[in-house]
């Protein structure tokens, strides 16, 4: 069926209008409708996808950050996010973080990434994860109080830092 | 013939083409949406110089010196995304000669790589798209994050970025009604059907796109066996059901097939979501065998071919939509008799 006032659309908007007994029955298409005085009430065009994920968002958090006015580097709020359901550059990810877990994990089930690295990243993320492990080791030398370990674990922390700055 | 579609496939009865899609952004610069004209602009131009001096020769639109008829054109033959063609300050595209790679520039990320097989081929579908990927990341910083993989605008690409999808003709799973059952089945397991032009379009001609829902937390291989196996099990299945009818409504699918040709071949006015139907009437005929004098290759071809933009472009006139319904039954006309054998 087409839209009953531009008649080029698909009417996808029907509305049943009842004024003192008398029955009026409108078809409009999507765009027509927005234009219509008589459709009052909000219509969200075309329903909102980002709308239903955001609201995965945990609402503590969510609260939290719109109170705040939290907006990213690059300019985007938390607020327009919420809308749009789209992040504004990749440091969104961790301005808006506080729950992006339990975001990512509603939309894809999961929220640990799996598969490809980038060639240059990889090694990054290699010698990051070397260094942690030297780190808690080094934590537990200082615990049983092994300096001399310690201090052998200290310096591979430290060469290892400067190799990851180089990459 | 549309390019893309050049070259033998696997599957080709059923599966028309295997698509692999991958979102990348750069590092330190604004999601598209954001990003000033300047920011597009060095976007682009690091994008063109990585693949400037690639082995593989690719032509390179800026969508703002495309006219709207030819803009459409590549969508509708698949080479490019709805969402790129509106974007009109900064969007730009790469497209290699045989038009089975395109690198789209500045749509929602900033890069999306593109490969476009015909028939049933998701490992070859990889395996070019990831050559891309690495020609690409060989020279610009990708954003990418630890935990949460490559990052991107919108976070239901986040992770690999992947979107991998196959578009298969089920006329025979539609006639009966099994296509709703299974549909519902692959929403289940995480996949998902659309129509002929992705998220939000129409399904027309019975051509339908299976695609993976989710991005994160699967390696790449592992979503293209799973969306590969169930493939493999949906053509099966339109197969058997295939026989199926030949066997017991013989008569009925001739009629419906040859109905269609009759139809395709005599008529002066049609629209495009009519001549589809047809046409993929015509399709499973050949398929079928019970039309052996044409190639479905030809007749996929020319179901791009009738698209409202297309139909425009080959005369290079804007035409109104009566013109077109016109100019269509005569390019239809024109069409079928030159490709009977």
């Amino acid at each position: 069926m087409l839209c009953q006032i531009c008649g080029k659309n698909d009417a996808t908007v029907h509305f049943t209008k009842i004024i003192n007994g008398n029955v009026e029955e409108m078809h409009l298409c999507s765009s027509c409708a927005k234009e219509n005085k008589d459709i009052e009430f909000a219509f969200d065009f075309p329903f909102s996808f980002q709308k239903l994920f955001t609201g995965l968002i945990d609402s503590v958090q969510d609260k939290g950050l719109q109170e705040k006015d939290i907006s990213c580097q690059c300019g985007l709020t938390y607020k327009e996010f919420l809308e749009s359901g789209k992040f504004g550059c990749a440091k969104c990810y961790d301005t808006f973080t506080g729950d992006m877990d339990s975001l990512l994990k509603g939309i894809h089930g999961h929220n640990r990434h799996e598969g490809k690295i980038p060639a240059g990243t990889k090694d990054k993320i290699i010698q990051k994860k070397a260094i942690d492990s030297l780190k808690s080791e080094l934590e537990k030398s200082i615990k049983v109080e092994d300096f001399e370990r310690a201090a052998y674990l200290r310096d591979e922390i430290k060469k290892l830092r400067e190799k990851t700055r180089d990459i | 013939m549309i390019k893309w579609l050049g070259g033998v496939g696997n599957e080709e009865d059923v599966v028309v083409s295997t698509r692999l899609r991958l979102a990348r952004n750069m590092a330190n610069y604004k999601f598209p949406e954001l990003m000033t004209e300047e920011e597009a602009e060095l976007v682009t131009n690091q994008i063109l110089n990585t693949m400037r001096d690639n082995a593989n020769p690719y032509r390179f639109y800026r969508i703002k010196d495309l006219s709207d008829i030819e803009k459409n054109v590549f969508v509708e033959e698949h080479l490019i995304s709805p969402n790129l063609s509106e974007r009109i300050m900064n969007g730009s595209f790469l497209i290699s000669s045989d038009e089975k790679s395109t690198i789209m520039i500045n749509e929602e990320d900033h890069i999306r790589i593109q490969v476009l097989l015909p028939g049933l081929d998701f490992e070859k579908g990889w395996e070019i798209s990831s050559e891309i990927d690495d020609l690409l990341e060989g020279e610009i910083e990708y954003a990418f994050h630890e935990q949460f993989g490559y990052l991107t605008a919108c976070p239901t690409n986040a992770g690999t970025g992947l979107r991998a999808s196959a578009m298969l003709h089920l006329p025979c799973l539609s006639m009966t009604g099994h296509i709703n059952s299974i549909i519902e089945g692959l929403t289940k397991i995480g996949l998902t059907a659309r129509g002929l032009y992705g998220e939000g379009s129409k399904v027309s001609g019975y051509l339908f796109q299976i695609s993976n829902q989710t991005t994160l937390g699967e390696r790449e291989e592992d979503i293209i066996k799973k969306i590969n196996k169930v493939v493999v099990q949906i053509v099966s299945r339109e197969r058997s059901t295939r026989a199926y009818m030949l066997d017991k409504k013989h008569t009925e699918i001739e009629d419906k097939v040859f109905r269609s040709l009759g139809i395709l071949n005599y008529s002066r006015i049609i629209s495009s979501a009519e001549a589809m139907n047809h046409l993929s009437n015509i399709k499973l005929g050949c398929d079928l065998g019970l039309i052996d004098n044409m190639d479905p290759k030809e007749i996929l071809s020319l179901m791009m071919d009738i698209q409202p933009a297309s139909i425009q472009k080959s005369t290079n006139t804007i035409m109104t939509e009566e013109e077109r319904d016109i100019y269509r039954a005569q390019v239809i006309r024109n069409n079928l008799i030159n490709m009977e054998v």
